[in-house]
């Protein structure tokens, strides 16, 4: 497991740059993240968010900048190391292993970071039990309801006990009760390991409530970022929303958002 | 021979292509890639059992897993790791290319006409006699197909390592990005493949002594055409084809006439192809299931 930064950041990204095929998804974005600190990242379809956890993650190569974690250039590891530096995550679609079942997509969580299988099978039993999956814990992924996909791809990467979680739309398809559960889970990472926690959402009063500090994203670049009073007083952060309303978001920009218009809440 | 005797023989038959096709089956689920030079493996493990014909059979038999094993793992940093990325078709050539190679290696080595093999040859003795003409052989293929076929299925289902296979098999970047080393992963496949391919050099060179260039070929393209018929993309499933494959050939070969054996092969070849056409994405897959392209 990672530890802290020297100057304190448990995690930087500086000037990150992804670009595909000339045209950039991401212009020279600088992000830090403290321990037990939980970052939103918001921002109209196409903005780039996605794109930035994938560059953290390993999953999209950057084309500029770097990226630390624990003081440690990462940007050139590949996404397997990156697990195991401390770097968890979780997909926009879940992305499970539908063949496998619930109990076991979260202990492969624990297992792929070198856990051995006892303590993996001792934490997964905790997190299903504190999810309310215990009794689905036997089904394959591939038959879970959405919701419980996404509260077991949660439980997949938190499992781990990273350094850094990196969560991508974790409360798409959540009925709202299942928000407070997942919000627990993410609270669950931070309070036991002091993880690092950088959360997407398009339900942008979801992210506002529980992150501590909230980066805005507009057409790859960093539009302002602050306290979550800050975003919501922010006249350019409606204005991005709204202004791209109907032409973002099918333009491939960062390649993994969901296309359609969407409102944010009027600040 | 009676009813009986036909079917343990094409059950036999059927373990052993089962065991092929498991091998082909496990590299191509973690790497999606078909290694059509398995069959050389098979045909290496067979020469180094002649080679070590002086030695006490268990040694030789403990060498040859070492020999398929350093084989299997051999291909897999030699050829499979500098295509990696390539694609299916590339390693596919490629692998045809390696088999056709080392086919004329053991031809200048070992000459084309042949090396037998009298490794547990009482295995050969008939453990029946009379109409049913059942002999230990058979019964052992089966049996080493049960237990190896059982200790997979335990191995995938009820190890770590298992989970980490057949998560790779089912999404190799998203096992990245959780941690799963796949490296760690594909070789473990390798060494499986080989260890298989060394059950089945022993099972078969006690059924048919005589080892020629060809003695793998002839049984990975059975089996393969067994992998297909299963449906390619399922362990389960390619493994289950393997079997029938075998199980109709050795029926066949058993119900027809003498002068019309020769036959045998062009018949099993149409039973697949009508499969085939029937079912494109394989016998056992599910109706509807996407056909696998390599």
């Amino acid at each position: 497991m990672s530890e802290g930064a020297d100057d304190g950041h448990l995690l930087v990204c500086q000037e990150v740059t992804v670009a595909y095929a000339g045209l950039r998804a991401l212009s020279a974005v600088s992000l830090t993240l403290d321990r037990a600190e939980i970052i939103g990242l918001i921002g109209p379809n196409g903005a780039g968010k996605t794109t930035l956890v994938n560059a953290m993650s390993g999953f999209a190569p950057i084309t500029h900048g770097s990226i630390q974690l624990g003081g440690a250039e990462i940007s050139k590891l590949s996404p397997e190391r990156r697990a195991h530096r401390g770097l968890a995550r979780t997909f926009q679609h879940g992305r499970l292993f539908g063949d496998l079942s619930a109990r076991e997509n979260v202990e492969l969580g624990a297992i792929a970071v070198g856990c051995s299988a006892r303590e993996a099978r001792r934490r997964t039993h905790a997190l299903l039990e504190e999810i309310g999956l215990l009794d689905l814990a036997a089904s394959p992924a591939s038959e879970l309801s959405h919701g419980d996909q996404q509260r077991v791809s949660v439980a997949r990467a938190v499992v781990a006990e990273p350094a850094v979680l990196l969560l991508d739309e974790p409360a798409a398809g959540l009925p709202a009760e299942g928000l407070g559960e997942l919000a627990s889970l993410v609270e669950h990472a931070r309070s036991a390991r002091g993880a690092g926690v950088v959360v997407i959402d398009h339900n942008v009063e979801f992210v506002l409530g529980l992150s501590d500090r909230v980066v805005v994203l507009d057409h790859g670049e960093v539009l302002t970022e602050g306290t979550p009073a800050h975003v919501r007083s922010h006249a350019g952060v409606a204005a991005a929303y709204f202004g791209t309303v109907g032409s973002v978001g099918t333009d491939g920009t960062d390649g993994t958002d969901e296309a359609g218009t969407r409102t944010v809440p009027v600040p | 021979m009676t009813v009986v005797g036909y079917l343990v023989n094409a059950i036999s038959l059927g373990a052993l292509y089962a065991l092929i096709a498991v091998s082909v089956g496990l590299v191509f689920g973690v790497l999606r890639q078909i290694n059509l030079a398995q069959g050389e493996v098979i045909t290496f493990g067979a020469y180094s059992l002649w080679l070590m014909r002086s030695l006490p059979t268990w040694l030789a038999i403990v060498l040859c897993f070492a020999v398929c094993i350093a084989a299997s793992l051999l291909l897999q940093v030699a050829v499979f790791r500098p295509l990696r990325g390539a694609s299916a078709l590339t390693t596919l050539v490629a692998t045809f290319g390696v088999s056709y190679g080392l086919e004329a290696l053991w031809l200048i080595i070992f000459g084309p006409s042949g090396n037998t093999v009298s490794m547990l040859t009482s295995l050969n003795n008939t453990v029946v006699g009379g109409a049913v003409a059942l002999r230990w052989i058979t019964l052992v293929e089966i049996g080493a197909a049960v237990v190896l076929l059982g200790g997979l299925l335990l191995l995938l289902f009820r190890t770590s390592l298992g989970m980490r296979m057949r998560a790779v098999a089912e999404d190799l970047r998203a096992a990245r990005l959780v941690g799963v080393r796949i490296g760690q992963v594909v070789t473990w496949a390798f060494v499986l493949s080989g260890a298989s391919a060394a059950v089945v050099a022993v099972l078969a060179t006690v059924q048919t002594p005589l080892v020629t260039p060809t003695f793998g070929l002839n049984l990975i393209i059975f089996a393969l055409v067994g992998v297909v018929l299963g449906g390619l993309d399922h362990l389960g499933r390619a493994t289950a084809g393997g079997f029938i494959v075998g199980f109709v050939n050795s029926l066949l070969g058993s119900i027809l006439p003498e002068q019309e054996l020769v036959f045998v092969t062009s018949l099993t070849f149409l039973f697949v192809v009508v499969v085939l056409v029937v079912r494109p994405a394989g016998l056992l897959a599910p109706r509807g299931a996407d056909v696998e392209r390599v």
